[in-house]
């Protein structure tokens, strides 16, 4: 109890910290300084009409390699931390008929909406991280319903690392054309789409790099999801 | 002692927080840190988005209607993006070692599990 009673103490104190130190920063007003300078350039220097896209692929485009690192060394992490010479799926009994056939048919949808979302990246919210999260979610109602499923394992790997391995390309193109990594080289060199802003074939290489940042981060939860499904055999 | 006038989003970013916090401090639950480890990252993520906000306007999509003038600051939301995915990632990692803590031990209690060790 006096734990308790220390631990709320100590938390109140931190609080009243945070309030007053927040109490210096108000809310609801315009506090924009490099915000205004994306929002006024994003069409003409990037192609692409939805701006919080355009921070992360281009303006600020290697915090979006660095995330994407972050994932992959997440997934490698749970890989190696449950790896076991043999494995096999926990799930004891099938789901009910219901769940099967709701899931069978649900699947092709929820993929086909999760492309949706990462191709139209630089249009509609969303990007490359939530489209592959829905179609990672796909996946594990596939784990959920059928007792004996599992991902092909050969093409889900070796299909992540070509796709980050394809974002690096595309950054290394940008170096030689343009002199500097993840340079838009589709949307400044090409000048490709231009008088179409606003519609699918616009946005320079958003819509390429969060295909391929969609394809990698599906992968990886998918394996991440087959990592925690499964124990090993003990002999 | 003054109350500080906060806005009803900073309060509530920061009760996360502290209920996160409150939750690694005290329980001996191994999945319950984890679980207070998530909601602290929650509140960071919604007094991130709430610093951005700007009173009366849109998210920042420039579609028709929508002009520059009439949008919030992309910025903390492109940033959220980020932390949310690590977040996701160190969740991950932290979950798998819960596995692996309690095929070795047992037992998820940490006092537990530091008595065994020693």
């Amino acid at each position: 109890m006096i734990k308790r009673a220390l631990a709320i103490i100590t938390l109140l104190i931190i609080g009243y910290w945070l309030a007053q130190g927040l109490a210096g920063v108000p809310f609801g007003q315009d506090k924009m300084l490099v915000g205004r300078y994306y929002l006024e350039h994003v069409k003409e220097q990037t192609g692409a009409v939805n701006a919080v896209t355009a921070v992360v692929v281009n303006y600020r485009g290697f915090d979006t390699l660095g995330e994407v690192t972050v994932l992959f060394i997440a997934s490698t992490g749970v890989g190696a931390l449950l790896w076991r010479k043999k494995k096999k799926r926990t799930a004891r009994t099938e789901g009910s008929v219901v769940l099967t056939t709701g899931t069978s048919l649900l699947f092709p949808f929820v993929v086909l909406f999760g492309a949706y979302i990462f191709i139209h990246g630089h249009l509609t919210p969303g990007g490359g991280f939530p489209g592959g999260a829905t179609i990672a979610t796909a996946f594990l109602l596939l784990y959920m319903a059928f007792v004996t499923y599992e991902i092909p394992h050969k093409v889900f790997e070796k299909t992540e690392g070509l796709a980050g391995m394809g974002y690096v390309a595309v950054g290394l193109i940008g170096l030689a054309i343009g002199g500097y990594f993840l340079f838009d080289w589709i949307w400044q060199t090409w000048g490709w789409g231009q008088s179409n802003i606003g519609r699918l074939f616009s946005g320079g290489f958003i819509p390429i790099i969060y295909t391929l940042i969609g394809i990698k981060v599906g992968t990886e939860l998918s394996g991440i999801i087959d990592n925690m499904l499964k124990e090993g055999v003990s002999e | 002692m003054n109350v500080p006038h906060i806005s009803v989003y900073y309060f509530g970013a920061i009760a996360l927080v502290l209920i996160g916090l409150y939750a690694v401090l005290v329980k001996k639950n191994v999945l319950k840190m984890l679980i207070g480890l998530s909601i602290m990252e929650t509140g960071v993520n919604l007094l991130l988005i709430s610093i951005g906000y700007v009173s009366g306007r849109s998210a920042p999509i420039l579609s028709e209607g929508i002009t520059a003038s009439k949008a919030v600051d992309p910025i903390p939301q492109a940033l959220v993006l980020t932390a949310i995915v690590i977040g996701v990632a160190t969740t991950a990692m932290a979950l798998s070692v819960a596995i692996i803590l309690y095929e070795k031990y047992g037992t998820l209690n940490v006092e537990e599990i530091r008595r065994l060790r020693g």
